[in-house]
């Protein structure tokens, strides 16, 4: 694996928004690399910046937000100087995203049909009737049935769930080498969701379609991820294989989000909770950005820690991390 | 013992009326009708002084509906609602006001059930200075406690809704509630909208709460791990039916109706990695047209020729417990 070139490598990105009120730093140095079929999980609660990331990768931050430093390569190739005509080459064809919300994706006036066709037809060199075959096909692989009738059909006249599986398909259609799913199950019930996450691992393995799942939920990335990248404020604080990271957090961040999900608790008692809240990232003071809710923090937090790796797999970005001790419930 | 909360019976329509020109049409001779979504189906409910009652199910399962009824905000098409073992629909005047007051709500968005344009010492205020909880001269004492014991700072009450982030907003919501000393909350998806952090801290003011004012809470959810950890007791719901009841220890441990045990193995845990997910088939049907007989019998594995005919009733199957299956009632106990 490690000789290989990565399908996505991500070094050092900034995207820094500069509004009125300041630079807004919401991706701050990030890091990360995602091999074929791979399944990453970006975790982070709202405004830690995990979409931002997944935006700018596919080159859609639009102004008063820019990419400022740092390098995007997908299979080797930049894409953060890439030109607009090459980025549209590559969205939707090499890189696809689903959003939270399909209809983001799905224009509510056009059919199911005419948008899957579109989307074909705009990277490949097909006819109309080659095109919508496989579409067809498409759709019959995210677990739609009847899906000649469903081509036929206005996104409102579908589900939600049903909604979610067309903007899969659509991402899937023209066989992308990276997809970034924006929390694409929080939205949807929890058998849907099960469905889902389903179709997407399954179309993951037989195409070998590298995933960047982003989510604030542990447990959705605990059953499906093979590594996970936690993100504090637009920052990677912690990554590693998914079980390490789950069973042994060394940032007191990560080990906070585990210990506060109910099932780690006894019934009934109180859930061990982070106190205080995400910091606003406006001109956000040097430093662990996490010092504030950290009962770890000391004197020495008020730098900004360096990325290290305490072992093999594992980054880490913090002072003072959690020892086994801590660990214990 | 007569339960503090007790629905018989109860149900609700939603009727899409004719518009003008279907009206005509049906003049005409058209075929049209009106169309009915029974959103909640004859459910019986009971929630006794100081249980904490969880209600699940998928969205369109009428859970909302039927917590909206129990708070008095909807009237139901038929059947009852029991505060203390008087009926809602009878009760009249101050009588009917103290009810009124007893059952509060919490709701999901409170950023749109919080008016944003008053500041926060009216929201929390204005009922208690109304009902004559506190008088004109100690409400602002009265308002600082309020705000204090679900831990916001009073210097804040000056400020607007949208000054606060999610977590305090729902803080606000919880504190507009409990001001006017009520005996029970329905809390509506009450977490749901945010962080795993924040969650956590609602979650913990909820049970603090519980103790310290002796509430009974209806927590509508559909987060089962939500559910499993603050819950004495959980009601699953299904197309606005009750499908099972059951102690939540029992039911987390051998789930009795097949959706229930469906649901149950969805949720995604911690303790359970790169695990290859198996999920149940098919999607809620419309509540418009819904399945024959069992509601779920499309989607069961273990659906037979009743379920497409018959509905199943709730039926007690241990002390405490009941499930609507008929797989309960087969001689030979079910295989999985």
């Amino acid at each position: 694996m490690t000789d290989q070139v990565p399908t996505l490598e991500v070094v050092d990105l900034a995207t820094h928004f500069f509004t009125k009120a300041g630079i807004v730093k919401a991706v701050d140095g990030v890091s990360f690399s995602v091999g074929a079929g791979e399944v990453v999980g970006l975790v982070g609660e709202s405004g830690s910046g995990k979409t931002v990331t997944g935006f700018s990768i596919v080159g859609l931050v639009d102004p008063p937000g820019k990419v400022v430093s740092g390098s995007i390569r997908l299979k080797g190739e930049d894409l953060v100087h890439a030109n607009a005509e090459r980025l549209r080459e590559i969205r939707g064809n090499q890189v696809a995203m689903i959003f939270q919300d399909p209809m983001m994706t799905l224009n509510p006036v056009l059919r199911i049909d005419t948008q899957m066709i579109e989307a074909v037809r705009a990277h490949r060199e097909l006819n109309r009737a080659a095109a919508r075959e496989v579409a067809r096909n498409a759709l019959g692989q995210v677990g739609i049935p009847s899906p000649n009738e469903r081509l036929k059909a206005y996104p409102h006249q579908l589900s939600g769930g049903m909604r979610q599986r067309v903007a899969i398909a659509i991402a899937f259609v023209n066989k992308p080498d990276l997809i970034i799913a924006d929390e694409p199950t929080t939205a949807l019930d929890v058998t849907i969701q099960a469905q889902i996450i389903h179709e997407a691992q399954t179309l993951c393995r037989q195409t070998g379609t590298a995933l960047i799942w982003i989510t604030h939920d542990l447990a959705v990335v605990a059953g499906l991820a093979d590594r996970i990248c936690v993100m504090y404020a637009g920052r990677i604080v912690e990554a590693g294989p998914s079980d390490d990271v789950l069973d042994r957090p060394m940032h007191p961040y990560t080990a906070g989000l585990i210990g506060s999900v109910p099932t780690h608790n006894k019934r009934g008692e109180r859930l061990r909770q982070i106190p205080g809240m995400t910091p606003s990232l406006l001109n956000l003071p040097p430093g662990c950005a996490f010092r504030s809710r950290c009962a770890n923090a000391q004197s020495n937090c008020q730098q900004t820690p360096d990325e290290t790796t305490p072992f093999d797999g594992r980054r880490l970005r913090c002072h003072h991390p959690m020892t086994a001790i801590e660990r214990q419930p | 013992m007569t339960a503090m909360i007790e629905t018989h019976d109860l149900s609700k329509d939603f009727v899409k009326k004719l518009d003008f020109a279907g009206k005509i049409a049906t003049h005409l001779g058209a075929d049209l009708h009106e169309q009915v979504v029974r959103a909640v189906d004859r459910v019986h409910l009971g929630v006794e002084k100081g249980e904490v009652v969880g209600l699940v199910g998928e969205s369109g399962c009428g859970k909302s509906t039927l917590g909206r009824m129990v708070a008095g905000i909807l009237a139901p098409t038929s059947g009852h609602v029991f505060f203390n073992g008087e009926d809602y629909a009878e009760l009249s005047g101050p009588q009917a006001r103290r009810a009124q007051l007893a059952v509060q709500m919490i709701f999901q968005d409170p950023y749109a059930s919080l008016n944003p344009r008053h500041r926060v010492e009216t929201i929390v205020g204005e009922a208690p200075l109304v009902h004559g909880l506190a008088s004109k001269s100690g409400l602002a004492d009265y308002v600082d406690d309020i705000l204090k014991r679900v831990g916001l700072d009073p210097e804040c009450k000056r400020r607007y809704p949208h000054q606060f982030s999610g977590g305090q907003r729902q803080r606000l919501g919880i504190a507009r509630a409990l001001a006017v000393k009520p005996d029970f909350l329905v809390c509506d998806e009450a977490i749901a909208a945010l962080d795993v952090s924040i969650q956590a801290q609602v979650l913990n003011l909820f049970m603090d709460l519980r103790e310290e004012f002796d509430l009974t809470y209806l927590f509508i959810s559909h987060d089962l791990s939500v559910v499993e950890h603050i819950s004495d007791r959980v009601v699953i719901m299904y197309l606005g039916r009750v499908v099972e009841v059951a102690p939540t220890e029992v039911l987390f441990e051998q789930p009795n109706h097949p959706y229930a045990a469906a649901l149950l193995a969805e949720i995604p845990r911690l303790d359970q990695r790169k695990r290859q997910f198996k999920p149940i088939e098919g999607e809620i049907p419309s509540p418009i047209h819904p399945p024959s007989g069992c509601h779920f019998h499309p989607r069961c594995p273990h659906a037979f020729a009743r379920c497409q005919s018959e509905v199943p009733a709730l039926q007690k199957i241990a002390p405490g417990r009941y499930a609507a299956c008929h797989l309960n009632d087969e001689p030979t106990p079910k295989n999985e």
